[in-house]
């Protein structure tokens, strides 16, 4: 019985160091950019950096317009495929599984093979479409975590009764999504939106390759040219993405909106 | 002229027919109950004039107009639900006054109806509420009054009762037959508690395997039920096997008995039909007069339930069972003994076959009770 007591704290214990000692290595040497000294030239460096401001800010909006076209498309679908389609949702379930089978490369080499200069629809030929291309694809990568999410929220509350009441009230479908389904599943809907925002500021591969300035290209410039604005960039990017987490964590656990009516 | 109007309505699920020639006419500001075993239909019925559900044929008049076509939310047909379906992200006053905002009435109109909605289901003060914060009989009348106070021109109501305890049930009802006669709104109510519908309906729908199976006000579905299956749902009839002796006299033969009844029998001399007769209708001991049916057997059990003494009393294949009122000064027959008992002849009714036998529940608890 001892023993057992202590296993798992051990497990814990190595599983807290395997994370946090790379962190805190990272956090300590960001910090030694002044030779001698700890500081925070290396952020204020960072963060004075008009290309880390607008690659930020680039990433920023991508996000969250990605979050709100994302909602735009799953809410209703969830919605309608719950209530009408009930036999579609193996369907949709696979077709959302999908962007997490698929590596992004394969994504974009397939959208590059599409959308090129000389396809019917040439999206890549200017800044602006590429920006658009790059904005379906990153709705395609949060498919997965918006819908499943939704999907989650809204099983939890009796949707055809509620649409049902709602009508017999007078209301229209779309008021019914706006008013009824869309308050209740707000919990759901803000834990995939956080999540799609953490997924979003991090990515990489696809904005590489289609050669958007996003906070990804930034970070992997930075990386190759310089020595503790890297660190400094890391630790940012980190906070960012584990703020994202705590919010999501934190409106999760409000549950007013979602309690079933028993 | 009727205010709703069924007209042969049949619906329909994929090969299924779950509905089956419905017809039904309701009055203004009545209440109508639809009484009927799990899976007769009356949901389907119930949704089809919501709106929710299509017939399959048939046509729906409210008010002399056809609004088979009209979506649910173009209808003004109000609806409780069993599961309450109060929205959970909307307080109580928010709740009962989204129908008024959803048809435009102002502000303060709309404050104003609230709150007299929220007197009349006795939670004045409850407004500010979230659904989750209140018992199951205090959501019901939220759910009420929501659907109540856009004035619908019909109420319906699906087994309101059925997930709430047995004694609110009894005043919740009470309060919605209240509530409905002050309005004076045109009901629909669900259930398939016979005590619920024999107690507050102006008529009660018997429903059977997709059809109205006996349209009357619970008095006259209680003492003439027409068919074996209102017989054998509704109340504690005995139903007993009889052979006819002559159709033209209205005389059968039960279990070696000559009775008579006052219902016509149209079948042929020989055939055997089904007869009720309520328990409370008997009398034990002999006849006085002879235009009294008497039939003599071996009392079998007896239980005393209080004010009543059932006895059960068992002729050849049947037993049927006796209710009379507790007398200090008579004691019920003993068991084993031989007793006669008498009954009117018009209390011998002779049933219609529905066409369908009853359900294998009704059946085998009937047969239980007469074994
Ligand atoms: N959407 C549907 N698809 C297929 N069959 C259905 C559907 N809705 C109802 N049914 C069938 O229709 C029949 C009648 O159902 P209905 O819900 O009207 O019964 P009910 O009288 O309300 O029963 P209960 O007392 O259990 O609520 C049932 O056999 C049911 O299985
Ligand atoms: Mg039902």
């Amino acid at each position: 019985m001892k023993k057992s007591r202590f296993g798992p704290w051990i497990a814990v214990t190595i599983g807290i160091l395997y994370f946090l000692l790379p962190l805190l290595a990272t956090f300590e040497f960001s910090l030694k950019m002044k030779r001698g000294i700890y500081s925070f030239e290396a952020y204020r460096v960072v963060l004075a950096d008009p290309h880390f401001q607008a690659s930020f800010t680039y990433s920023t909006v991508m996000a969250l317009l990605t979050i709100v076209l994302g909602i735009l498309i799953i809410v209703p679908t969830v919605y309608w495929v719950q209530l009408r389609l009930p036999h579609l949702r193996p369907i949709i379930e696979f077709i959302t599984l999908l962007p997490l089978v698929i590596p992004a490369i394969v994504l974009v080499f397939g959208y590059l093979r599409m959308y090129n200069s000389s396809s019917w629809l040439p999206l890549t030929g200017s800044a602006e479409t590429t920006n658009i291309l790059l904005l379906f694809a990153y709705v395609t990568l949060a498919l997965p975590y918006i819908y499943r999410a939704v999907d989650t929220g809204m099983r939890a509350i009796d949707v055809r009764t509620l649409t049902e009441a709602a009508e017999s009230l007078g209301a229209s479908s779309w008021t019914i999504l706006i008013k009824i389904v869309l308050p209740n599943v707000r919990v759901a809907v803000l834990s995939g939106a956080f999540l799609t925002f953490a997924i979003v500021i991090g990515e990489f591969t696809i904005a590489s390759l289609l050669d958007r300035p996003v906070f990804g290209t930034y970070l992997q410039l930075m990386g190759a040219n310089r020595a503790y604005e890297p660190s400094a960039l890391a630790i940012i990017a980190f906070a960012v993405t584990w703020a994202a987490m705590v919010l999501m964590q934190v409106v999760g656990r409000d549950r007013r909106a979602a309690k079933p009516a028993h | 002229m009727a205010y709703l109007e069924l007209k042969s309505i049949k619906k329909s699920f994929g090969l299924t027919q779950v509905v089956k020639s419905f017809d039904l006419a309701v009055d203004k500001g009545e209440f109508v109950s639809f009484l009927g075993p799990s899976g007769c239909g009356k949901t389907t019925v119930l949704r089809m004039i919501a709106g929710f559900e299509t017939a399959s044929s048939g046509t729906i008049e409210v008010d002399g107009q056809e609004i088979s076509h009209l979506p649910p939310a173009k209808r003004k047909i109000g609806m409780v639900f069993q599961a309450y379906a109060l929205f959970p992200n909307m307080t109580v006053a928010q709740n009962v006054g989204f129908g008024l905002k959803l048809a435009g009435i102002p502000a303060e109109e709309t404050r104003v109806r609230v709150a007299e909605m929220l007197e009349m289901i006795k939670l004045p003060h409850l407004g500010d509420r979230y659904p989750y914060q209140l018992s199951g009989g205090q959501q019901q009348r939220v759910a009420l009054a929501r659907a109540l106070a856009v004035r619908p021109k019909i109420l319906l109501l699906d087994e309101p009762l059925s997930a709430l305890d047995a004694k609110i049930r009894v005043s919740l009802r009470e309060e919605i037959r209240a509530l409905q006669r002050e309005m004076g709104i045109t009901t629909i109510f669900v259930t398939h508690d016979q005590e619920e519908a024999l107690s507050i309906s102006d008529r009660i729908v018997v429903m059977h395997e997709g059809i109205a199976d006996q349209i009357g006000t619970p008095f006259e579905i209680y003492n003439t039920p027409k068919t074996k299956f209102a017989a054998s749902f509704v109340g504690t009839l005995n139903l007993l096997e009889a052979t006819v002796v002559d159709p033209g006299l209205s005389r059968l033969s039960i279990d070696g008995h000559e009775v008579t009844s006052t219902s016509p029998i149209t079948a042929p001399v020989g055939a055997k039909c089904t007869v009720a007769l309520r328990p409370e209708a008997v009398v034990i001991g002999p006849a006085h007069s002879s235009d009294r049916n008497q039939m003599v057997g071996t009392a079998e059990e007896i239980s005393f339930l209080g004010a009543v003494v059932r006895v059960r009393v068992r002729f050849g294949d049947h037993a049927v069972s006796i209710d009379t009122f507790n007398d200090p000064n008579t004691p019920p027959p003993l068991r084993g003994t031989h007793v006669a008992v008498t009954f009117r002849r018009e209390d011998l009714l002779v049933l219609e076959s529905s066409g369908t036998n009853p359900p294998a529940g009704a059946a085998t608890a009937r047969r239980h009770e007469m074994a």
